[in-house]
Parts: C-alpha cells; sequence; structure tokens
C-alpha cells in the first residue's frame, strides 16, 4: 500500500521539532533577543503562500477576493522579512569583544 | 517553469540555510554569518515560488510593488527602532505573522483552486483542517501580539485584566473552535470558517489580557511560537516543506524561551498563562510594615567614593535601566572605574527586562563588550569575593526572599546573590515593590545603600563625582 504524502511532510515536521529543539538550546542566552527577531524573520516565509494566493492561473484578474488578501499579506510578510533580518543584523554588528580583539 | 520536485529540493535548501541561521547564534562571532544564511534562505525561497507558478502577467508586477513597499517599511522600522523598544518590536512582527497567516488560509479557503487543493466547497479534507488550523492559530497569535505590543508600549496597563469565569471561557471557546473545524469539514460553509477565525480573535486577546507586566517575556516567547505553529499550519495547507520546516523551528524556538523563562521566574507555565500574577492586594499592610524599618540612603558622591575604592564591581542592570535608557551613561561610568583598575563585570537574570536577552542587547548597543556580560549562573558565585554590587534598575531578582521566605510569592525563584557583596548600591527612585508587588529585603540591610533618583541622572552624577 502507498503511503500518503502527508505522512512524509509529518515526519519533516517532527522530525524539524527536534532539530530546533537542540539547536536551539545551544543558542547563547546572550543572544536570545536576536533569537526572536531572526526567528520572526524566518517565519515570514510564509510569503510563499502570499505570493502564490496573489499569482494564480492567467485568466483571472489581477485583485480578486483572494489575490487581494494575497497582496496584503505579501505587505506584512515583506515588513517582516525586511524588517526581521535587519533589526537582527543591526543587533549582532553590536556584539563586540573586547577593544584590543577588535579589527 | 521548474517541476514541483526541484521547487521542492530548493525549499528543503531553504530549510536548512534556516536552521544554520539559528545554529549560527550558539556564539555571537558565527552569528552574523547565520543571519546571511537566513537571508540567503529566503530569497531561495521566494525566487523558487516565483518561478514554480510561472506566471509572469501583470500580477506579477503588482507583486513586486507589494514586496518593496512592505521592504521598505520593514528597512525603515529596523533602522529607526531604539534597541530599548525590542520587546514591542518584536510582538508586533509577531502580529503581522499572524495575520498573514491568516490572510494566506482565507485566500485558500476562498480559491482553493491556485493552491491546488480542490474545487469550492469542495476542498480535500485534509487541507480544509490544515488550513482552519493555521487560520486559528495565525488569529490567536495576531490579536495576542496587538495586545502584548499595547501593553509593552503602555498604551495599554500592563496590570492583569482578569474577570470571573475567565478561564472557563477561554475553555468554551476553544473547544467551539474544535467543534466547528470538526462541523466545516462536513459542510465546508464558509460562514463556519468566518466563525473559527472570528473566535480565534477573540480567544488571542483573551488569552494575554490577564497576564501582567513582569510576565511579559514569558508571553513574547509564547507568541513567537504560536507564530511559528501558524506557519507550519499554512505549510501543511500548501505542502511545502520550507515553511513545515521552519513552522517547526521556530515554534520550538519559542517554547524552549518559553521555558527558560518560566524557570527563570520558578513559574509554571499553566501559572502564568492563568496569569493574575502581581494583581494581589494583600501586599499594601505587608509594605507599610516594612516601611517603618530603616533604610540607609546615599548621593553620587558616596557612591562614586564606594567604587572608588573598590577593587572589583558588579553591575546588576534591569527593565529601569531600559526604561530611563541609562546604558550609555553606565558604560561611561564603567570606563571610568577601569582607568582605576577595577574590575568591572556585569551580571544578567534571564528575566531581566521584557523579553529573552533584552539587557544583552542593550549593553551591545552601550558598546559593551560581550565577554564582560554574565549570565546568572555563571557569576553568582562572584558576588561574595566583589567589593561593590550596582543594581540599577532590577528590583525582584535580587530580592533575597527568595531564597529565605517560603510564604513569598517569589519563593524558589533563582535570584543574583547580590547582598554577599561587601556593599551594594541600588539605584531606585522609590521604594516601591517591584513588578511581582513585593518588598525586597535587600533595601533595609546594613550594607545596602539606597541612591533614590533616576537611574540614568544618577549615574551621570556618579561619572561626575568619579573624577
Amino acid at each position: 500500500m502507498e503511503i500518503d504524502p502527508f505522512i512524509f511532510r509529518l515526519s519533516i515536521f517532527i522530525l524539524s521539532i527536534f532539530i530546533g529543539y537542540y539547536v536551539v538550546w545551544s543558542v547563547t542566552p546572550s543572544l536570545h533577543t536576536p533569537l526572536m527577531s531572526v526567528t520572526n524573520a524566518i517565519s515570514s516565509v510564509i510569503i510563499v503562500g502570499a505570493i502564490i494566493a496573489a499569482l494564480p492561473g492567467s485568466s483571472e484578474s489581477v485583485f480578486s477576493i483572494s489575490s487581494t488578501l494575497g497582496f496584503i499579506a505579501i505587505i506584512l510578510a515583506a515588513i517582516n522579512i525586511f524588517g526581521g533580518f535587519l533589526v537582527t543584523q543591526r543587533m549582532l554588528q553590536m556584539y563586540k569583544k573586547k577593544k584590543d580583539k577588535k579589527k | 517553469m521548474i517541476s514541483a520536485n526541484l521547487s521542492a529540493i530548493f525549499y528543503l535548501v531553504s530549510g536548512i540555510l534556516f536552521i544554520l541561521a539559528l545554529r549560527g547564534l550558539s556564539s555571537p562571532d558565527t552569528s552574523r554569518q547565520g543571519n546571511y544564511f537566513g537571508i540567503a534562505g529566503m530569497i531561495i525561497a521566494v525566487v523558487v515560488t516565483f518561478l514554480s507558478i510561472g506566471n509572469f502577467s501583470t500580477s506579477l508586477i503588482f507583486v513586486v510593488i507589494f514586496l518593496v513597499i512592505g521592504g521598505l517599511i520593514g528597512a525603515f522600522i529596523a533602522f529607526k527602532i531604539p534597541m530599548t523598544a525590542m520587546p514591542e518590536l518584536v510582538a508586533g512582527f509577531h502580529s503581522l505573522v499572524g495575520l498573514a497567516a491568516v490572510f494566506v488560509a482565507i485566500a485558500a479557503f476562498l480559491n482553493p483552486e491556485a493552491f491546488n487543493l480542490g474545487t469550492v466547497s469542495n476542498i480535500k479534507l485534509a487541507s480544509l483542517i490544515e488550513m482552519s488550523i493555521g487560520a486559528a492559530v495565525g488569529a490567536i497569535t495576531f490579536s495576542g501580539s496587538i495586545i502584548a505590543f499595547l501593553k509593552l508600549r503602555g498604551i495599554m496597563s500592563g496590570s492583569p485584566i482578569t474577570f470571573n469565569g475567565q478561564h472557563y471561557l477561554n475553555l468554551l471557546l476553544g473547544l467551539a473552535i474544535f467543534f466547528l473545524i470538526f462541523y466545516l469539514c462536513k459542510t465546508q460553509s464558509s460562514g463556519i470558517f468566518w466563525t473559527v477565525v472570528l473566535i480565534s480573535f477573540l480567544v488571542g486577546v483573551l488569552l494575554i489580557i490577564p497576564i501582567g507586566g513582569a510576565d511579559m517575556p514569558v508571553v513574547i516567547s509564547m507568541l513567537n511560537s504560536y507564530s511559528g505553529w501558524a506557519a507550519a499550519g499554512i505549510g501543511f495547507t500548501l505542502e511545502n516543506t520550507a515553511l513545515i520546516i521552519t513552522g517547526a523551528l521556530v515554534g520550538s524556538s519559542g517554547a524552549i524561551l518559553s521555558y527558560i523563562m518560566c524557570k527563570a521566574m520558578n513559574r509554571s507555565f499553566v501559572s502564568v498563562i492563568l496569569g493574575g500574577f502581581g494583581a494581589d492586594n494583600s501586599v499594601d499592610d505587608k509594605k507599610n510594615k516594612k516601611d517603618q524599618k530603616p533604610v540607609k540612603s546615599g548621593n553620587a558622591e558616596d557612591a562614586a567614593f564606594l567604587m572608588k575604592n573598590a577593587s572589583s564591581v558588579i553591575i546588576v542592570p534591569g527593565y529601569g535601566m531600559a526604561v530611563a535608557q541609562a546604558q550609555h551613561a553606565l558604560r561611561e561610568m564603567v570606563d571610568k572605574l577601569k582607568k582605576n583598575d577595577i574590575k568591572v563585570t556585569y551580571a544578567i537574570h534571564p528575566v531581566a527586562g521584557r523579553m529573552p536577552g533584552h539587557m544583552n542587547v542593550l549593553l551591545a548597543e552601550a558598546n559593551v563588550p560581550y565577554d564582560e556580560v554574565f549570565e546568572l549562573e555563571d557569576i553568582n558565585n562572584d558576588f561574595a569575593n566583589s567589593d561593590v554590587a550596582f543594581v540599577i534598575g532590577a528590583n525582584d531578582v535580587t530580592n533575597p526572599v527568595a531564597k529565605t521566605d517560603p510564604q513569598s510569592p517569589i519563593f524558589g525563584m533563582p535570584v543574583l546573590d547580590v547582598e554577599k557583596c561587601k556593599s551594594v548600591l541600588f539605584v531606585k527612585r522609590s521604594l516601591s515593590p517591584g513588578y511581582a508587588g513585593i518588598d525586597n529585603e535587600l533595601f533595609y540591610k546594613d550594607n545596602t545603600l539606597m541612591l533614590f533618583a533616576d537611574a540614568k541622572k544618577m549615574t551621570e552624577d556618579i561619572v561626575k563625582n568619579l573624577d
């Protein structure tokens, strides 16, 4: 009998939870704020869904209800992606060692 | 247009890059590289999505325009936001992820053909369950984060809002969502779908309003976790590996942070969620009683004298430092002390501030090298061998009551052993209790000198007196 593809996705999901568990425990506590902002940025990969919603088959009008929702979701996710990664970058730039070790 | 198999592989690559992005955060040295991995993963995911749809009509132009608009807003916020406002920013960003998830789920419900999920009112059963879960969790994340944002921003009072039967109402609404999704699967009715979304918005509000200001680190982490689960729910709907992996990563990351924060406060997750902490009115009479005890207070001159004659000083920053924006003045003070060959380190309690790692970021912003900043368990033994502890804006996390008084609401919470220092300088505006609503015994110790002033002003005055 064939295995439902859902089971494969579920396996990926569960294994990823385990990866997340071990990776996040190894994050140093002083970087917990950047961790939150970067997880925020990457969870905006939901923009993939927004793009699919906004770009339906070519025959339909540009602004149907569902594609409009897609466009709004694109704006929201884009704010998050750019805002999240840039603010993380800005924070990480500030973490420096003692002056004599600074290049 | 690229094949579904090829795009699935690219989505996997971007998922792996996201894992590496989190992995990079294990040390500040590798963290910047990690962030680039994250950005690369995002670019791959977006480009592959465009290629796999292969629709290059006018819609695409609009997609790009909206992408740029959002990007500009995001970039503007990222560069303008002061570091003290990070908790609000993160809460605000969570709400956007939540809302985006809701919109994608609604779009998928209204136009399932675009997502290959069947046709209107004949959506595949599994997809319908997945999208309603995605929509529900997204809606809870959105409205919950908005409330957290308003509380952190001070627009809404940080004190818990509770009413009778609150928990039963939440339970009831939770069950209602569950049953409505069940009926949605049977009927495919859009009315039920909208009801699920609306109830979920309400649940988000109700979940966060009873939680007080001091528990905000847990709330933010929890909402972080929710935003991940929402993304994962949408990932299942779209059958997209990148989203599933990312959702799982973010979900477990937020859950771990919530756990760490709860442990640092010695609270169970359930008691934080049920809320109402710090609303206890019985503290008033206790406070009046304690007010009779003598308190030694000093001025900037005394503090400067004490520190100048010390050989080691430990700084204990807290949320008050962030409120007063005193981190730069503090750094100046530390520079002066170091010039006099005084050893200075920083001790940070896990729940200092309003989000995990908040103090570390503020100190980093003030150019404090991260290798002078220590976590609770790494520095707690050093207090006994140090001359001066300089407590600036922290309160409950230094309260020795947590170790001595089993009656105290914070009993058992790990605290910084500040009182073991030869002398303690405590900068505070008044003797009022902290967020836990309890009096700090440290104020009345013989070796404590209270410095009653605004944290920033006091630090600046000390700097002047150090010359």
